[in-house]
Parts: structure tokens; sequence; C-alpha cells
């Protein structure tokens, strides 16, 4: 070691060096590490913990935007159709009075179409409760009219009831609301478990978060301590915290939200290349075709993003409380 | 720049570790501190950073009374004191540049900024050569050289170095003594503490402050 100069010549001397040639700069370091360890056996095991919460909480958010965008759809379609009954009436003559209301029903403003069941096709409804090959002519059923609605110009019901009272008496008017309250509620139902799911995953999420900072901040604590006598304020070190804990979040968020996205993705080639079968009908009749749509993927991919930013964030608030509460 | 004032200092309900400690430090001095081990040699250097707040007494440092400031002050106080600890505290993660510029990295200073000052202070203490190394590979005299380097890189006023030359043979040991004397000369107040009384013997102009039984003697 040569006799130093006075070291603030010695720096006043490093500085015009700078100025003159960038010679030191040839062999600086390329890198600058981060001052809290990223690469350890507890960021490892948070990432994987964050990458399961972050699927689950998009399987959740995607099945509830699932069931949301189902219920629109079968609402949509329901409430564009409606149903007349006509009961067997003694007396009366049952093909005359499905002529007659039909008739009016086809000259109400709003009604597309009135579309006449017949006697076979109306027992063919009843089969699957009474079984095939029964004779039921002898039987008094009921039969059917399957009204189209216009859904932009809906007819007064309660008009249209009055008019098929008077002129068909046995006639009842079914516009399905009932089923589609039902239908209502229970997808609201359903969206609200999803929401209830993916605020507890969300929680459960943080609590891991919170306890894995506390634990880098004890395990660290001899860099705290060092930074602290160096002269680093708390907002300082917090931030090297939030850095550390935004890049694991980032991590773990990408790799559940990736995975989310391919499962979803996976899910609607299955359900398309089993369209054919039986099952595959009935779920798509529930949930369409398991699509949730481009919006869908960047909802996913915004709660990826926001789980990361909500890692780095709460990481940074615990620290700084910490660091506050040492005084 | 610095003084106490019958400071007291007890863990829990024990003895006290420290009693009625009264003494200053003027800028541009010299003084070793030392004693047995044990003496509470390093508990005075970390009252003297505020790593421990003392039970009595008075502790004035820049002209502020210690026990009136606030966090962000503290820390602003710290920026000026540069701590040489005796375990080297050195983050081993970090290079040996990244270590030594870590004091003006925390004030958030670019990096293009203080790169070559880092470079410039390495190559003085001898260990140009090692900066790209992790402290792990580093021989005991080198990690004492990297956590002066680091104690000097932002020009403290005051110096604070304890058991500097523990881990180092004696012409290492004189070598870092005459970087002390060296910084002392040009302006910074340096405290040494150490029970190596050779090392004293050789800068006899320096003030002895003599830590026994809790007390401090003062020869000056």
């Amino acid at each position: 070691m040569a006799p130093p100069p006075l070291l603030a010549a010695l720096l006043a001397r490093a500085g015009a060096l700078r100025k003159q040639n960038g010679a030191a700069e040839e062999d600086a370091p390329a890198f600058r590490s981060p001052l809290v360890p990223t690469d350890s056996v507890a960021g490892r095991s948070l990432v994987i913990v964050i990458a399961i919460m972050t699927f689950l909480a998009a399987l959740a958010a995607g099945a509830a935007l699932l069931v949301s965008q189902a219920s629109v759809e079968w609402r949509a379609e329901a409430s564009s159709e409606a149903s007349l009954q006509l009961r067997p009436t003694p007396g009366r003559d049952m093909e005359a009075d499905l002529k007659k209301a039909a008739e009016i029903l086809r000259n109400t403003p709003g009604v597309r179409d009135a579309q006449i069941y017949t006697k076979a096709e109306s027992e063919a409804l009843l089969s699957p409760w009474l079984g095939e090959g029964l004779d039921l002519s002898e039987l008094p059923t009921p039969r059917i009219i399957v009204v189209k609605l216009d859904p932009k110009q809906r007819p007064d019901l309660l008009i249209l009831r009055a008019d098929l009272a008077e002129a068909v008496p046995s006639a009842v008017l079914d516009d399905h609301h009932l089923f589609l309250e039902r239908l209502g509620d229970m997808a609201r139902a359903a969206v609200a478990v999803s929401a209830l799911i993916f605020i507890l995953i969300v929680g459960a999420m943080g609590i891991a978060v919170a306890s894995a900072t506390r634990a880098a901040v004890a395990t660290n604590r001899e860099i705290v301590e060092v930074l602290h006598i160096v002269g680093a304020a708390d907002t300082f070190i917090a931030r090297e915290f939030q850095r550390r804990f935004l890049a694991l979040g980032l991590r773990g968020a990408a790799i559940g939200g990736g995975a989310a996205i391919a499962f979803l993705l996976l899910a609607r080639i299955l359900t398309r290349s089993w369209r054919a079968t039986a099952g595959a009908e009935q779920l798509e009749a529930m949930f369409g075709d398991f699509s949730i749509g481009p919006e869908g993927f960047v909802i996913i991919l915004m709660l990826a993003g926001g789980i990361a930013l909500v890692t780095g964030y709460l990481s940074q608030a615990i620290v700084l409380r910490h660091l506050r509460r040492l005084g | 720049m610095l003084s106490f004032e019958n400071v007291g200092l007890r863990y829990g309900v024990g003895p006290e570790t420290l009693r009625d400690i009264t003494f200053n430090i003027a800028p541009r001095s010299f003084q070793f501190l030392t004693g047995p081990s044990g003496a509470g040699k390093t508990t005075l250097m970390r009252l003297i950073i505020m790593a421990l707040k003392p039970t009595r007494g008075l502790i004035n440092i820049f002209g502020r009374d210690s026990a009136t400031l606030e966090k962000d002050e503290i820390t602003e106080t710290r920026r000026q004191i540069g701590v040489v600890f005796q375990d080297f505290r050195l983050l081993d993660h970090l290079t040996v540049y990244e270590n030594v510029a870590l004091p003006l990295r925390v004030l958030g200073r670019e990096e293009a900024g203080y790169r070559s000052e880092v470079i410039e202070l390495l190559k003085w203490v001898g260990l140009g050569e090692r900066k790209h190394s992790l402290p792990t590979v580093l021989s005991g005299g080198e990690k004492q050289r990297a956590s002066i380097a680091r104690a000097l890189i932002s020009q403290p006023k005051l110096l604070l170095a304890d058991e500097p030359t523990g881990n180092v043979d004696p012409t290492l040991a004189r070598r870092i003594l005459r970087l002390f004397v060296e910084l002392h000369k040009s302006g910074t107040a340096v405290v040494i503490a150490t029970h190596d009384l050779s090392l004293m013997d050789q800068y006899e102009a320096a003030r002895r402050l003599v830590l026994a039984d809790g007390r401090l003697h003062i020869f000056e």
C-alpha cells in the first residue's frame, strides 16, 4: 500500500481522471447486485406460493367471468321466448282455441312468431317423464304454443293476457320470468362464491407475503444493520426489500397467470374437440364454449400484474413498519 | 464535534457496563480508545454511532443532543461517521467494489458518478485487482482494507475503527495505522479502538482514552 495522498485530493484526482479520459469506467463492474439477496430457498418457496395462488385466483376470476357471461346469454335467450299453454276444457274445441290464440299472438306488436306444437310434439315433450311408446290420446294433455318475442320491443304482457283470457279462457301465458329470476339468482350466487374464493386466495397470499417479508428481514438482519450504519434511510431499505419482493412477485405471478391462461386455452380446445359428445353439449349449454374471450385474458394478465405489485408494496409497508418500530 | 457527559449504560436490570463517561472528540484529532477485552470499547463505539441509547447522561454529536434526534436526523448524522468494524461487516453477496460503494449508493447517487472514486480508493488501499471478488474469497487483511475503504469513501468527518489491526500481521498493521494518520492529517477526526499496545506506541502523539472497570481515563 503506497503512502496515501490526502483523501480529498485523491477523490478529486479520481474526478479529474474521469473527466479526462474515462479510463476508470472501462474496468468498472458490469452489474449492480441487489442489496437484499433474492435467490434464496425462502424466495423460491414464495415464488411457488405466489404462482399457485395466482393460478387459483385467475381460475376463480375466470369462473366468475364464465358464469356471468353464460348467464347473460341464457337470460337473453330465455327472455326472447314465452310459451302459451292451453289446458283441455270440456266443451271447447282445442284446435280452434289454438288457432285463435295463435292469431291473437301473431297480431300483437312485439311478437315475432307463434308456433303451435302439434299433438305429437306436445306428447314428445312428456316422454322423458312418462316413457316412450305410451298412447296418450285418451289423456287430457295440454298443448303448447311457442312464442318468439322481440327482445327490443317486448309486448305488453298484461294487455296480451287480457286479450287471450277473453278469447281463450284456458290459455296460460308464461314469459319464463320465474325461471329467469332463478337463473339470475344462481348466476349471481356463483359469481359471489367465485369472488369470495378470490378474496380468500388473495388474503391468504397477503399473509404468506407478510410472513415471508418478516422472515426475510430477520434473515437479513445483519444487512439491515450495516445499511443503517452506512447511512441508509428506512425508506431506502424498505425500497430494497420492495424491489426484491416485486421481482419474486413478478416471477410467481407470471408463472401462475401463464398457467391459468394455458389451462383455459386447453379447456377451450378440449371442449371443442369433445363437442360431438352428449356431456360436452350439456357443458356447452351451461358455460358456452369455455371461452372467456380476449377481455378475460386481459383481466388475468392485469390480475397477475396486480398481484406482483401488491406483493412489492405490501413487503415495503411491512419492512417500513418493522424498521420504525426498531426506533 | 462529539462530547459525552456523565454517560452511563446498563443492559436490563444488570450493573452499569459504562459509568460516568465524560470526554470529547475535537475535529481533526486522533485518539486511541483502549482497555482490556470486554472493557466496553465496542459498546462505547455503538453509543457514538447511536446503535445504542445511553441509560443516563448526555451525548452531543455535531452540535446536537443525540436523545432529541429524529430517525432521519440520526441517518443524516451517521453519514458523517465512517465505521470500521472489528468483524468487517462486509456484505458477502456484494463484490468488493459494491461493498466499498455502499455508503454512496444508499445516498441514491448514480453509479456512473462515483465509479472512478471507488476504483481509485480501491487502488489506494491495494485492492484494485480484487474489485470483482466477493468478500468470502478475501484474506483477513484484504477484508480489513475493504472495510476501511468503505468507511472512507464518503469522506466522513469522524472515523471510528474497532480493532482495525486485530486480524492482520504487524507489517500490515503498521501500514493501516499510517493510512489512518494520513487521514487524520487530511482533516478527519480518528478514534481507533485497540488493545494492541505496540500499535499505540507507533503514534505517540495520539491521545489515549483508557476504559477500565466501566470508567474512562484520559491521557493527553
